[in-house]
């Protein structure tokens, strides 16, 4: 009998080895580019060019990158900070109104255009570009930050529409009916009853779309001048480059990574409750 | 509440969403299906002179993708893409599934674990792609790895450089390209179908012979001849399959994606309750029959959404594949660069052509994957 346990316990010890041993491996695999690329920018450009000894640390610590990285690319930085910004605040408020309406109204149509919007969140950008362009350029909004802005806020519609109707679903029916008896129309029901309750779906929308834009590539390299272009695009360009001193590159990665990376530190569980939505079911 | 003015005012609301997307999304597909079937930037000169006038050009611009000799990238990257797509979903749906399953053994350190795989999903596809190009390189990074730890000999994997096609077929013989949109079609399908009643695995069949019924009649050839492919006298040639310096960009795209599987996998495990895992045990299953006989089946609708989600994101693919090799790359082609390069280029029709078949493409895995959730959503 004692035998008996003890071989249960041993197999069950040695499982619980494995298994630590097994994330403690992938652990270490998902951390290879974050080791690679801190050390690569921390050498100096000849160094950092060598591939051969490209897993070493870095023979003295050595900042230029970074320096030369922040002065090239700090107008992009505030690029992305400006756009993101705008998008993002202008975005959730359009989001939560949507979602107020389609959770709580009962719109006629809502069964065929909702579908519809959310298809809108599906397509490759890819097949509304040209259009898109020609229409920026005749309204006089290719080029520059607003004309990104609107972009990103119009594409946005349908996935901060969704998050915000899928969390307003959840309040209850009959708190709004009591509202409404005390003589609370569409505005005075949303402004004193929903908005309030809001909070957790403004942090989700918020930082879901602060990600999605600050990351976005396709409209940033084609909707906007040089000037005015986001830290994504120099960095995507540098890289792509035929001989280049990859200090700098794996530099300009990090300072285009360190935003949308320390807010998902920081709120993991909100973004994480945004990556499930997007998959629709809330 | 519901009264008349108050429902007014909440349609008026909602309404400046519906037309700017009914603008921004419709009508420029509908523009872009236009410029699809027109002469549009065809002759480079009239490309960039406003108000030029378009003429219909019928699926002229479809039929030179498919079949042109110039066109040949199109295809390949079309190709590959299709390729690419089985092989990044199968990585990150086993590693995720994996990750999940690592996870769920009641672990301390969860959080931080679950920190470190997810994390990647914060970053940009440009900045993911900055520092693979950089870990792939032919003489170092990942290649010279093995060497360093165990002192073994450095591999030569040409990552993201390779000329070598694998699993090549002929392109437009036996009516390949025919039985390629019979797999799409059915793996569209298929997916939409998997959980349900065995009535629809009946539709799929009937669906699947009325294909191969109307390509054995040569209808396909009869609706695109003339066809040849005159590629094969050029040069470059390489046959059309999977390019394997498309190998760089799945390791970079499932370094990035895999942790998302392994979100939406636990939250599944977690959503079954303990008491029928309990149950199982109780009946004499084994850890591991509790996972194929409990787990499993129940996260098939979870599979099925991830297989969606990274289906459609592997499908429109660019900027990943911009960071790591740039536009002009010679070996990696997806269907999301080259229309950008068209784009660039003013070639205003062909791009929208296919810019039109990558819509075409994910249309048909997102179309009925956004149906039957909202039908069931409606249900419940």
């Amino acid at each position: 009998m004692n035998a008996q346990r003890d071989a249960r316990t041993l197999t069950r010890n040695l499982w619980r080895v494995a298994v630590y041993g097994l994330l403690i491996l992938m652990a270490l695999i998902f951390l290879i580019p974050v080791y690679m690329v801190v050390v690569t920018s921390l050498k100096e450009a000849a160094e950092a060019g060598r591939e051969a000894t490209a897993w070493d640390l870095p023979s003295k610590l050595n900042f230029e990158s970074f320096e030369a990285v922040w002065n090239d690319l700090s107008p992009n930085l505030r690029n992305s900070f400006l756009l993101v910004t705008a998008a993002t605040v202008l975005s959730a408020l359009v989001g939560s109104m949507n979602g107020y309406v389609l959770a709580k109204w009962r719109v006629p149509g809502a069964s065929v255009f909702f579908p519809l919007m959310l298809f809108g969140m599906f397509i490759p950008y890819q097949a509304i570009l040209i259009p898109l362009f020609k229409f920026m350029d005749n309204v006089n909004l290719y080029g520059g930050l607003s004309g990104l802005v609107l972009v990103h806020v119009v594409y946005g519609i349908p996935i901060t529409t969704l998050i915000f109707r899928n969390f307003y679903v959840d309040i209850p029916n009959e708190l709004l009916e009591a509202g409404a008896i005390d003589g609370a129309g569409f505005f005075g029901i949303y402004t004193k009853l929903v908005f309030p309750l809001s909070l957790p779906g403004f942090v989700v929308v918020v930082i879901w779309q602060f990600t999605q834009i600050w990351n976005e590539f396709l409209f940033a390299v084609t909707l906007v001048k040089d000037r005015w272009q986001p830290i994504t695009v120099p960095l995507a360009e540098t890289a792509g480059g035929i001989s280049v001193d990859w200090n700098q590159p794996m530099a300009g990665a990090i300072l285009a990574a360190l935003p949308t990376l320390l807010v998902y530190i920081i709120m993991g569980r909100w973004f994480i409750r945004g990556l499930l939505a997007g998959s629709i079911k809330g | 509440m519901y009264n008349r003015k108050d429902k007014a005012i909440a349609f008026l609301m909602i309404s400046p969403s519906l037309i700017l997307l009914a603008i921004f999304v419709y009508f420029f597909i509908g523009q872009t299906a236009w410029y699809s079937v027109s002469d549009w930037g065809i002759d480079p000169a009239t490309a960039l002179k406003k108000g030029v006038e378009k003429n219909y050009v019928g699926l002229d611009n479809y039929h030179t993708l498919i079949s042109s000799a110039s066109d040949y990238e199109f295809r390949l990257a079309f190709i590959s893409t299709f390729y690419f797509t089985i092989f990044f979903l199968g990585s990150c749906l086993i590693l995720g599934f994996f990750l999940a399953f690592l996870l769920d053994q009641r672990i301390k350190g969860e959080g931080i674990f679950r920190t470190i795989f997810l994390f990647p999903m914060s970053l940009s596809f440009v900045v993911t792609g900055t520092i693979w190009n950089w870990l792939l390189k032919p003489n170092g990074g990942l290649n010279i790895l093995p060497n360093k730890l165990f002192g073994s000999d450095p591999l030569e994997y040409k990552w993201l450089n390779s000329d070598t096609t694998l699993f090549k077929f002929e392109w437009l013989q036996g009516g390949n390209l025919f039985y390629l949109g019979i797999a799409l079609f059915a793996f569209a399908l298929f997916t939409y179908v998997a959980q349900k009643r065995s009535l629809s695995w009946f539709w799929v069949v009937v669906a699947g012979l009325v294909l191969w019924l109307i390509s054995a009649a040569g209808f396909w050839s009869k609706i695109w001849l003339p066809i040849d492919d005159p590629v094969r006298d050029i040069g470059t040639y390489q046959g059309y399959g999977y390019s394997a310096a498309l190998t760089g960009i799945v390791i970079a795209a499932t370094w990035q994606m895999a942790g998302y599987v392994m979100a939406l996998f636990l939250a599944g495990i977690r959503g079954i309750s303990e008491e029928l895992r309990e149950a199982a045990r109780v009946d004499g299953c084994a850890e591991w029959q509790v996972y194929t006989h409990i787990i499993l089946p129940q996260l098939r609708p979870i599979a099925l959404s991830a297989i969606i989600i990274l289906g459609h994101i592997s499908l429109k693919i660019f900027d990943l594949v911009y960071a790591m090799t740039g536009i002009d790359n010679k070996y990696v082609k997806v269907p999301g660069i080259l229309m950008i390069k068209g784009f660039r280029s003013n070639e205003w029709a062909r791009s929208s052509a296919v810019a039109m078949v990558m819509l075409f493409a994910i249309s048909l895995v997102i179309i009925p994957y956004l149906w039957t959730n909202l039908r069931t959503e409606k249900q419940s």
